[in-house]
C-alpha cells in the first residue's frame, strides 16, 4: 500500500470511560426502540390479563406479522436506498391469487407453484425497478402505478371471487409447525433446544464482536451493560420458545423468519452490496462517482421487494387458506411505517433491519392487544397513526439533540 | 464636485478562522459605475453581501454611509428599502412562473392578498420596455437564454426603485452581443442617475464602462484607479489584482519527472441538456509521471466539466477523445472502468459529492474500493479498520477515531477523508479539483505535502484551482483554460499570475 507519510503523529484520543446511564442517554435511538416494545409488551400484557403472551396467542402474533416482517425487511432495504414501494400490497394479492389459480384451478403441485411465484415476484419488483432505475421515474410514482395494476389484476384473475381451499401441504408454508423429533410430547423439545442454540448463537457472536471491537480500543458499551442487554436478550428468545413450546412448537414461518432476518442483517452489515446500499442513499453522487453502480443497485433493491412481497403473499394466502380480490390491502402502509417506525430516515442511508423488525413487533403487537381489548378498528387505527408520528418525532428529536 | 451616495468605511469582516475583509473602504459616487475588480476569493462578494445586509450589521467591523447616513441593515429587505438591489451571479428567478410573477415575486401589487393582475401585467409591461425587452409579461422565464433572464432581474430591481444597482458577474454566462446590450443598459441607467457597481473578470468591460476601479486582493482594497484622470491599461488593474509578492506558503519540492502517463487527446464535450452546445473543445493534456500540472482558468471556463467528462463520462454527452495510460489506450467511460485503470478524481463540491456525510471516515474511505478489503463481497471488519486507520494517521486526520461521522469534521479533515479514499483505489493519476477549497491555511499547507508526496511517489497529479498563487506555487507546468478549450500552456518557471491573467482576459 503506497500512501503518504505521516506529518505528525496523534493517535486516538483515549475514550473516557462512560457509565451505563450515560452511554444508554448516548445511544437512545439505537435502543429507544427496543425499549418501546418491551414496554408495549408489558403494557398489554397487563391490560389483557395476561392473554397477550398466552402460547396461542403469542404463535398467533408470529403468524400474523410474519407477512409484515417479511416485506419490511425488503422495504428497509428500498428506504435506505432512497425510494419506496407503495406496490407491495397489491403485489401480495397478486401473488395470493395467482398462486391460487394455479394450485386450484389448474391442479399444479405446490412444489412448482412456489418457485414460480417467486420468481414472477422478482421479475414484478425488476419491471418497477427497472424504470426507477435506469429512467430515473421517480418511485413514488412507478410504484403507485404497479399499485394500481397489480390490484386490478388481481381482481382480473380472480374474476372477482375468492378461490380456495389450497392443498394441505402448501399450507404448512404458513400454519405448518417444526415437528418434535424428540417425541412428540408437550412442551416440545426441538422447540426448547432451537431456542437456546439461537439464543447461544446471538451471544457468542456479540462476544465475538465485541472482543474485535475492544482490540481497536472503539467499544464504549460498558461490560455491565454488555452482560445485561445479552441476558436479557437469551433469556427473551429462551423465554418465548419455552411458551411456543408448551403449545404446538416452533411455527415454519417463525423459522423463514428468523432465517431471512439472520440473511439480510449479513447482508446490510458485512457485504460489499449492502455497504453500497448505504452509500446509494446517503449520497448518491457521491456514490457514483466512487465507481458504484448505482443504477444495477437500485433496479437490484426492488427485484429483491418484489421478491419478497411475493413470499409475503404466498405466506398471506396459505394462512387464509384462499386468495381474495382484498387480499393484502393497506398492507403497504403497515409495512412503511414498520419500517420508519424502526428508525429508517426517509432522506435514504439510514436504517437496520432489526430496527424494521421491531417496529413491525410493535405495530403487530399493538394490533394483536387493542383487538384482545375490543378496542374498535377505528381507534385502533388512530393510535397506530400516533404512535407512527410519536416514532418520527422522537428519532427526529434524537438526532437534532445529537448535533 | 462630489455627490457620495455610499461610502464603507474600514470594513472588516471575520469568518472563523479566515479574515475575508479587512479594513475595507470604498466611495461610489452618484450616477457612477464603480467596477470591483480581484481574483476569485478575493472578497469582492463579501464585500457585496455586507453591503446588501447578508451578514447583517453588527456581524462585521466598520461603517456604512448611505446617502449620507449611517445605516445598519439587519438583512435583505433592509436594503432593498433603501434602494439597493443586488444582481447575483446565480440568478434568483422561478423557471415554472411568468416574467410578471417573477419580477413582483414577494412584493406583489395587491390589496388585502388579491392580485391585482391588470396592475401587474401593465407595470411589468412598462418595466420590460425599459431594459429593452419585447417579450410579453406572461412569458415563462424557462423559455428564455440566459442574457434575457438577466435583463428581467435587471427590471425586478427597477420595480423596487433601484438607486445602487450591485451587479456580481453579470456578463460571466453572456454571450458577447448579449453582453454589450447589457453593458449598454449601464450607461443608460447611469444617464439616469442610478448608480451601480459592477463586479467582473472581464477587463476590456470594465475599461469600457467604469468610472471608478477598486481593485480588491486577500480582503483588501489595493488600490482606487479614476479612470478619467488616468489612462488605465488592463496591465494596471492586473498587477493590482494578483499583487507581487509571492509568499513562502507552498512546500519546496525538486520535480523528478519521468516518463509520460497520462495523454488526452482531441477531448470534445457537449452539454449534457442541450446537444448544440459544446462545452469541452480540443483539449490535448500530458501528465507525466512525478508531475504536478496545473489547469488555471476562472470560474465556468470548464476545467470540472473537463475532469468530469474524463472520468467515466460524468459530465456530458457525445464525448470524443482517446486516453492513453503509459502508453496504451483505455477505456474510462465508465467511474469504476476509470478508476479500474488508475484514474481518481476528488471533486470539487466535497460535500455534495465527495462524501456520504452522514456515514463514518471508516466506510467513507473505503467507498471507492470495497474490493480491496472483502472476498467475495464480505467485508473483512479488521482490515478495513486497519486500513482507515492507516489513512488517517498517514493523513493526519485530526479525530479520535476513525467511527466518527464525516460531518462533524472540518473541511480539511473531511479532504483529507475524500483523498484517502482515493488514494485507497491506487491510481497512477489523481485529478484533484480546488483541493484547497474552503479550508485554513495549515491544512492547506498539508494537502500540498500530501500532494508533494504523491508526486514523488511517481503518481501524475492534475490540479484544477482557481487560486493562481496555489497554481504557482505547486505545479511543474500550467495549462490555461478558457470558455472550454486550452489556451496554452506555461512551464511554472515562466509562469506568472500576470501571464496567465493576462492570456484568460485577452483571449
Amino acid at each position: 500500500m503506497e500512501q503518504a507519510k505521516p506529518l505528525s503523529e496523534t493517535g486516538p484520543e483515549p475514550q473516557a470511560k462512560l457509565s451505563v446511564g450515560a452511554y444508554l442517554a448516548n445511544h437512545l435511538r439505537d435502543y429507544g426502540m427496543l425499549l418501546a416494545l418491551v414496554v408495549i409488551m408489558v403494557l398489554f400484557e397487563f391490560l389483557t390479563d395476561g392473554t397477550l403472551m398466552r402460547p396461542v396467542n403469542l404463535t398467533n402474533l408470529f403468524l400474523q406479522n410474519s407477512y409484515i416482517i417479511i416485506m419490511a425487511i425488503g422495504m428497509l432495504l428500498v428506504i435506505v436506498a432512497g425510494h419506496i414501494d407503495l406496490s407491495v400490497g397489491s403485489v401480495v394479492g397478486f401473488i395470493g391469487a395467482l398462486a391460487a389459480v394455479m394450485m386450484v384451478e389448474w391442479n399444479m403441485p405446490p412444489i412448482l407453484v412456489v418457485p414460480i411465484c417467486l420468481a414472477v415476484g422478482f421479475l414484478i419488483g425488476a419491471a418497477q425497478g427497472y424504470w426507477i432505475a435506469y429512467w430515473k421515474i421517480p418511485s413514488f410514482i412507478v410504484t403507485l402505478a404497479g399499485m394500481l395494476v397489480f390490484r386490478g389484476l388481481t381482481l382480473a384473475l380472480l374474476e372477482g371471487q375468492s378461490v380456495g381451499p389450497f392443498p394441505k401441504n402448501f399450507q404448512l408454508l404458513s400454519t405448518g409447525f417444526v415437528p418434535d423429533l424428540f417425541g412428540g410430547g408437550k412442551p416440545n423439545v426441538t422447540a426448547i433446544l432451537l431456542g437456546v442454540i439461537a439464543a447461544t448463537a446471538i451471544v457468542m457472536l456479540a462476544a465475538r464482536s465485541r472482543s474485535r471491537a475492544m482490540k481497536f480500543g472503539i467499544e464504549d458499551e460498558p461490560f455491565s451493560f454488555f452482560v445485561a442487554k445479552n441476558a436479557l436478550v437469551a433469556a427473551a428468545i429462551i423465554f418465548i420458545s419455552y411458551l411456543l413450546a408448551t403449545y404446538r412448537g416452533l411455527p415454519n414461518v417463525l423459522i423463514t423468519m428468523a432465517v431471512l432476518i439472520s440473511a439480510y442483517t449479513f447482508l446490510t452489515n458485512s457485504t460489499t452490496i449492502g455497504r453500497r446500499i448505504y452509500a446509494l442513499g446517503g449520497n448518491e453522487k457521491a456514490a457514483k462517482l466512487s465507481g458504484i453502480n448505482t443504477e444495477r443497485l437500485t433496479f437490484l433493491t426492488f427485484a429483491n421487494m418484489g421478491m419478497l412481497a411475493a413470499l409475503a403473499g404466498l405466506i398471506f394466502a396459505a394462512r387464509l387458506n384462499t386468495a381474495t380480490p382484498k387480499g393484502g390491502v393497506a398492507f403497504e402502509l403497515d409495512v412503511i411505517a414498520a419500517v420508519f417506525i424502526g428508525g429508517a430516515s426517509m432522506s435514504g442511508g439510514v436504517g437496520k433491519i432489526i430496527g424494521a423488525v421491531v417496529g413491525a413487533f410493535i405495530m403487530g403487537v399493538m394490533n394483536n392487544g387493542m383487538s384482545i381489548l375490543g378496542i374498535g378498528i377505528d381507534w385502533q387505527q388512530v393510535i397506530k397513526g400516533l404512535v407512527l408520528l410519536a416514532a418520527v418525532i422522537f428519532d427526529v428529536y434524537n438526532k437534532n439533540k445529537s448535533r | 464636485m462630489q455627490d457620495i451616495i455610499l461610502e464603507m468605511r474600514g470594513i472588516t469582516k471575520t469568518f472563523p478562522g479566515v479574515k475575508a475583509l479587512s479594513d475595507v473602504s470604498i466611495k461610489v459616487q452618484r450616477g457612477e459605475i464603480h467596477a470591483l475588480c480581484g481574483e476569485n476569493g478575493a472578497g469582492k462578494s463579501t464585500l457585496m453581501k455586507v453591503l446588501s445586509g447578508v451578514y447583517p450589521h453588527g456581524s462585521y467591523d466598520g461603517d456604512i454611509v448611505y446617502e449620507g447616513k449611517t445605516v445598519a441593515f439587519g438583512g435583505i429587505a433592509d436594503s432593498e428599502d433603501e434602494g439597493i438591489i443586488i444582481i447575483h451571479q446565480e440568478l434568483a428567478l422561478v423557471p415554472q412562473l411568468s416574467i410578471a410573477e417573477n419580477i413582483f415575486l414577494g412584493n406583489e401589487i395587491a390589496a388585502r392578498g388579491i392580485i391585482d393582475w391588470p396592475q401587474v401585467y401593465s407595470t411589468t409591461e412598462a418595466l420590460l420596455r425599459k431594459v429593452g425587452l419585447t417579450e410579453s409579461s406572461s412569458t415563462h422565464i424557462g423559455k428564455l437564454g440566459v442574457g434575457k433572464q438577466q435583463l428581467v432581474e435587471i427590471a425586478k430591481a427597477l420595480s423596487k426603485k433601484v438607486k445602487l444597482l450591485i451587479l456580481d458577474e453579470p456578463t460571466a454566462a453572456l454571450q458577447e452581443n448579449d453582453s454589450q446590450k447589457l453593458l449598454d443598459l449601464l450607461l443608460e441607467f447611469k444617464a439616469q442617475g442610478i448608480s451601480s457597481i459592477l463586479i467582473s473578470h472581464k477587463l476590456n468591460e470594465i475599461s469600457r464602462v467604469a468610472d471608478t476601479i477598486t481593485v480588491i486582493r486577500d480582503g483588501m482594497a489595493v488600490a482606487t484607479l479614476d479612470c478619467h484622470n488616468e489612462e488605465i491599461s488592463e496591465d494596471r488593474i492586473i498587477r493590482g489584482m494578483v499583487g507581487r509578492d509571492m509568499e513562502h506558503r507552498y512546500p519546496h519540492r525538486t520535480p523528478n519527472i519521468g516518463a509520460n502517463l497520462l495523454e488526452v487527446s482531441d477531448w470534445n464535450v457537449w452539454h449534457p441538456e442541450s446537444a448544440e452546445r459544446q462545452v469541452i473543445r480540443d483539449i490535448n493534456l500530458k501528465v507525466a509521471a512525478g508531475e504536478v500540472v496545473g489547469i488555471a482558468g476562472l470560474m465556468g471556463s470548464g476545467r470540472t466539466e473537463f475532469a468530469m467528462s474524463l472520468f467515466g463520462k460524468s459530465y456530458g454527452q457525445n464525448i470524443s477523445g482517446t486516453v492513453r495510460l503509459k502508453g496504451e489506450a483505455v477505456d474510462v467511460s465508465t467511474v469504476s472502468k476509470a478508476v479500474a485503470n488508475g484514474l481518481a478524481y476528488v471533486t470539487e463540491d466535497r460535500k455534495e459529492l465527495g462524501l456520504v456525510l452522514d456515514e463514518t471516515i471508516l466506510r467513507n474511505t473505503t467507498l471507492a474500493n470495497l474490493e480491496g478489503v472483502s472476498t467475495r463481497g464480505v467485508i473483512d471488519d479488521t482490515q478495513e479498520r486497519r486500513i482507515a486507520e492507516d489513512y488517517r494517521k498517514a493523513l493526519n486526520i485530526r479525530t479520535p477515531s476513525v467511527f466518527q461521522k464525516v460531518m462533524n469534521l472540518s473541511g480539511g479533515n473531511q479532504q483529507k477523508v475524500v483523498l484517502s479514499k482515493w488514494l485507497f483505489t491506487q491510481p497512477d493519476v489523481l485529478i484533484l479539483d480546488e483541493p484547497t477549497r474552503g479550508i485554513d491555511v495549515g491544512a492547506k499547507f498539508e494537502i500540498y505535502s500530501i500532494i508533494n508526496q504523491l508526486a514523488d511517489e511517481g503518481k501524475g497529479v492534475i490540479v484544477i484551482s482557481s487560486e493562481m498563487p496555489e497554481l504557482l506555487g505547486i505545479c511543474d507546468r500550467i495549462y490555461v483554460m478558457n470558455e472550454g478549450a486550452f489556451l496554452g500552456e506555461l512551464a511554472a518557471a515562466e509562469a506568472s499570475q500576470e501571464k496567465i491573467m493576462s492570456m484568460i482576459v485577452t483571449a
